[in-house]
């Protein structure tokens, strides 16, 4: 064991390196801008010095005499010939240069003000409050001084220009004359630069003025061979030999007694240079470039942004114990259940301490080795991949010494079990917008490379099966796997917080199946019944014949009450309930299902009010069983009856496409006689529009009515016997609206909520008139998807699919950063044992959280409490 | 001719707290009178009932989930 001394980290203190400083933790003087020799080694004082740590295996590091592995590198540094200003501190600079006398470096305020300034920064700092905001105070009250109040020197108005130039009263100051201002502004203001934002103790302000560069070690910068031989340098190498090179050229210069001209542009160049190596996106000058026209990536570019150190390296890491595949169904486990392939499962790893009393059991899993072959019978049974001996060694288990490492193995050891049926993993499909994104689920191992999962789990994650990846975490602590069980399960998840109903349920054809179940008065035949009903785990009597309402009660609870319209009711005015027509009005009495269908409304995911119920009523294990075992039924019964949908399902009858055609000339007929109305100025104008607008309008009420008069007309001679309708109507898939587009007629295509009207001069497309208003010029596809469309009206129909597709891009965008922005925001807040919702420092946001104090997934759709139903069941007892 | 605020029906109602009552306050909640959140001192309702600094304003507003909702601001000025 390796024992080191607890150390706690106090507090963290930013501040600058002084030039002494750096010369004192450089390992070497940089001189020559070139890397290597003709031999490929490393020259002495050049940017690739042995000293400032190695890269190449079999090297060793002058400075610490260590290999690659355990070097962790050393700085550099480089001498400037002439000062420059430092980027990263220009702010900081001009505020100094404004608040501060040139003359004598004092602060530009009188001693009244000073001292109320102190007073107030002591009361912050005191009050534990930001006190970034005292420089902007400083600067307001500085500029209005006219003369210095000390030494009586008049104030010249100082100018910036980005980046790095200061004028004062229009000439250009070097960055020497900068740094000498700034010398005597730390010599004269002392303590009060408090006031402007900087520590004394750890920054002097001629610091931000650069004499040396430090120069980072080769290990942040390494050189990659490529297999040609040749060698890449990094990008920060790259503009450090840039800086040595101006650098060189300056001193020579300025030594030779150039032309100041000369010697100027230089120096300004070597700004260039230094500014570009801390920051390469400065605005106000051009980036600096590869030979291949590539911006460099410079210091700035290394930590900034989601692909920065920051957010990539130290927010978000890449795990061990983890794995990602392609996701498919199944739906004989559990929605508790994640299928792993037998590949994965031996590749994943549970450590387990070994015991005395767990001992022999341990030696028996060793002696298996890695890839144990399984009993007759059995696909899998796990192995083990590692034993961590006591004394920390870890140790490979491999077929040949497993016997052997079975024999040593000892009380305190851990073993690296793979996983098996039952451990508990994390499961997790990105995005993860939601907390039910990432849920433990037990392991089941299974043949074949995809993960398997139930498909009630499939909204919650929002995964389909077209492709998508999804990753597993295997826990690796009796902590984690507490949580993960007692907070995490996907049982725990069937009613979600984003508004307290349940997330988890039926899709598609389990509803279609469960519909067909129980539409009306369906009869099964024993044989039947019985194939139904032991799918879906029933074990009891069957009668000879069976209603499908009776075979659905056979798995709700017992005692279970409800009475609610299903997705199927039309809303008449009066609700005639259980004589509904549609069969809509659904009542259970004990357990029983008495009328009404189940669709969507019922069993579905996002709305199921009786996995709601279930859930609130008899828990999690039994809302549970109550969706394997529906989504089992409305298989068994789905594949009993038999169903089917194709194109032949939105065939119409001849006279129902002439009623259409007829309708549709009604509306266009409608529209000219408008547009007639509108030429001839009799048009009505609607208050507040123009008569344009007026016309627009009224043209688009028409064409949406025309879709919806075909549609219904379309869905007239659509009865229940369809499959397209069932679907519909039940909520398993699709809408009535997207079967008359089917059937009838895909209606006005719109971009921007207008008829298209862009396109060429004064009409859309060329086969129209000019200022032609009609409605086939405007986007009216009259035509349906099965009859197909002309061409004008695919062009339109694309315009306004494309917009669609604009629409949804933009958003998720859009919506992902506002999501940053408010997780950013609120992810130090914490909801408290009173109530209170407060800050880490104690501060109260909310009294009561929420000001109801309702925990939404605790709540009904919302409410603390569902009073009808309250009412309903002390009335019923 | 000067309107008077609080009779706005956008503005809820505010309450300055007696000393004790502000005590009372501090000690159910277990907290600093600064780890309450804040109301300027030159806010306009905090002008129009007299509140000086470190005076605590409790407000009743209305609310749509719970009915009523009460809150308390302690009354700050600006740092500078």
């Amino acid at each position: 064991m390796i024992t080191t001394s607890k150390k706690e980290i106090d507090k963290i203190v930013f501040g600058l390196l002084s030039p002494e400083k750096i010369r004192k933790m450089s390992a070497t003087r940089i001189i020559t801008p070139d890397t290597y020799d003709e031999d490929g080694f490393p020259i002495e004082m050049g940017l690739m010095d042995t000293r400032l740590g190695v890269i190449e295996p079999g090297l060793r590091c002058k400075t610490c005499g260590q290999r690659v592995k355990d070097c962790p590198g050393h700085f550099g540094h480089i001498e400037l010939a002439m000062p420059v200003i430092h980027v990263g501190f220009a702010k900081t600079i001009y505020a100094i240069l404004k608040s501060t006398c040139r003359g004598c470096g004092k602060l530009l305020l009188d001693e009244k003000q000073l001292e109320k300034l102190r007073k107030l920064y002591k009361k912050a700092v005191e009050r534990g409050e930001n006190t970034s905001y005292f420089v902007k105070e400083v600067v307001k009250l500085a500029s209005k001084v006219t003369h210095c109040p000390y030494c009586g020197r008049e104030k010249l108005p100082i100018e910036y220009d980005k980046p790095t130039t200061y004028r004062e009263a229009g000439h250009k100051m070097t960055p020497s004359e900068v740094r000498e201002w700034l010398e005597k502004v730390s010599e004269e203001v002392g303590d009060d630069l408090r006031l402007l934002d900087i520590n004394p103790e750890v920054a002097r302000p001629e610091w931000m003025v650069l004499t040396v560069l430090p120069v980072p070690p080769v290990t942040t910068r390494p050189s990659i061979t490529l297999e040609t031989g040749e060698r890449s340098e990094d990008d920060l190498t790259h503009k450090l030999v840039d800086i040595i090179r101006i650098n060189q050229r300056l001193q020579e210069n300025r030594d030779a007694g150039a032309p100041q001209l000369i010697v100027e542009d230089l120096w300004e160049l070597l700004q260039y240079h230094v500014t570009t190596y801390f920051d390469n996106q400065t605005s106000g000058i051009p980036p600096a470039r590869h030979r291949s026209g590539r911006a460099l990536k410079t210091l700035a570019q290394r930590l900034k942004g989601k692909e920065g150190r920051f957010r990539s390296n130290l927010s978000g890491k890449r795990v061990n114990f983890s794995s990602r595949t392609v996701i498919s169904p199944d739906p004989n486990i559990s929605i508790n259940e994640v299928g792993v392939p037998i590949v994965v499962a031996r590749e994943l790893t549970v450590p387990i301490r070994v015991t005395p009393y767990n001992l022999e059991e341990m030696k028996e899993l060793v002696r298996r080795g890695p890839n144990p072959k399984p009993p007759a019978g059995v696909v899998y049974i796990p192995g083990v991949n590692y034993v961590i001996r006591p004394d920390g060694r870890r140790i490979k288990v491999t077929e040949e010494n497993a016997e052997n490492v079975a024999e040593r193995l000892e009380a305190g050891a851990i073993v690296e079990r793979q996983l098996q049926d039952g451990d508990i993993v994390l499961f997790n499909r990105q995005p993860s917008l939601h907390r039910m994104s990432m849920m433990a689920h037990r392991v089941k191992v299974l043949p074949y490379k995809t993960f398997r999962l139930n498909l009630a789990v499939c909204p919650p994650y929002n995964a389909d099966f077209d492709g998508d990846e999804m990753n597993l975490h295997v826990l690796q602590t009796e902590e984690s796997r507490a949580e993960a069980e007692i907070l995490m399960k996907v049982q725990e998840h069937i009613l979600s917080p984003r508004f307290g109903g349940a997330i988890i349920g039926a899709i598609h054809d389990h509803i279609s199946g469960c519909f067909l179940l129980t539409y009306k008065q369906r009869e099964f035949s024993k044989d039947d019944a019985i194939r139904i009903l032991a799918a879906a785990g029933y074990r009891g009597e069957v009668k000879e014949k069976m209603s499908g309402k009776e075979i659905f009660s056979k798995i709700l609870p017992e005692g279970i009450n409800l009475e609610y319209k299903a997705k199927a009711c039309v809303g008449c005015a009066t609700c005639v309930k259980e004589k509904c027509p549609y069969d809509a009005y659904v009542i259970i009495k004990d357990g029983e299902l008495l009328h009404g269908v189940i669709d969507e409304k019922s069993i579905g995911a996002f709305k199921g009010v009786i996995i709601e119920y279930i859930t609130r009523k008899f828990g999690n294990d039994a809302a549970r069983d109550f969706i394997d075992r529906v989504t089992k039924l409305g298989i068994a019964a789905i594949m009993v009856i038999g169903f089917t949908t194709g194109i032949d399902d939105e065939d119409i009858p001849e006279e129902a496409k002439l009623q259409i055609n007829e309708q549709l000339e009604k509306a266009k007929r409608k529209i000219q006689e408008l547009i007639k109305a509108y030429e001839e100025g009799e048009l009505e104008q609607i208050p507040g529009r123009s008569l344009e607008e007026t016309l627009e309008m009224e043209i688009m009420r028409v064409t949406g009515r025309a879709r919806d008069q075909t549609g219904e007309i379309a869905s007239k001679h659509l009865g229940m016997d369809n499959s397209a309708v069932i679907m519909a109507r039940s909520g398993a898939r699709g809408s009535m609206l997207n079967l008359s587009q089917m059937a009838g007629c895909v209606g006005q295509q719109a971009v921007r909520g207008e008829r298209i009207h862009r396109g060429y001069r004064n009409r859309t497309l060329p086969h129209f008139k000019k200022g032609d208003l009609g409605a086939e010029a405007k986007g009216f596809v009259s035509s349906s998807y099965k009859k197909g469309l002309t061409p004008t009206e695919y062009f339109f129909h694309s315009m306004g699919g494309r917009e669609g597709l604009v629409d949804t891009a933009v958003r998720t965008s859009r919506s992902g950063y506002m999501q940053r922005r408010l997780v950013n925001a609120l992810e130090n807040v914490k909801l408290e044992d009173n109530g209170t919702v407060r800050t880490t420092t104690g501060e109260i946001i909310q009294f009561v959280y929420g000001e109801d104090g309702v925990d939404p997934m605790r709540s009904v759709r919302g409410k603390a409490v569902d009073v009808d139903m309250i009412i309903r069941e002390v009335k019923n007892e | 001719m000067k309107m008077d605020i609080l009779k706005h029906k956008l503005v809820p109602h505010h309450e300055i707290l007696k000393e004790e009552e502000v005590e009372k306050l501090l000690k159910t909640y277990g907290i600093k009178k600064e780890q309450l959140p804040k109301i300027l001192i030159d806010d306009p309702v905090a002008k129009a009932i007299n509140a000086k600094e470190g005076d605590v304003i409790k407000i009743v507003r209305k609310s749509p989930t719970a009915g009523v909702s009460v809150a308390y601001r302690v009354v700050t000025k600006e740092i500078i």
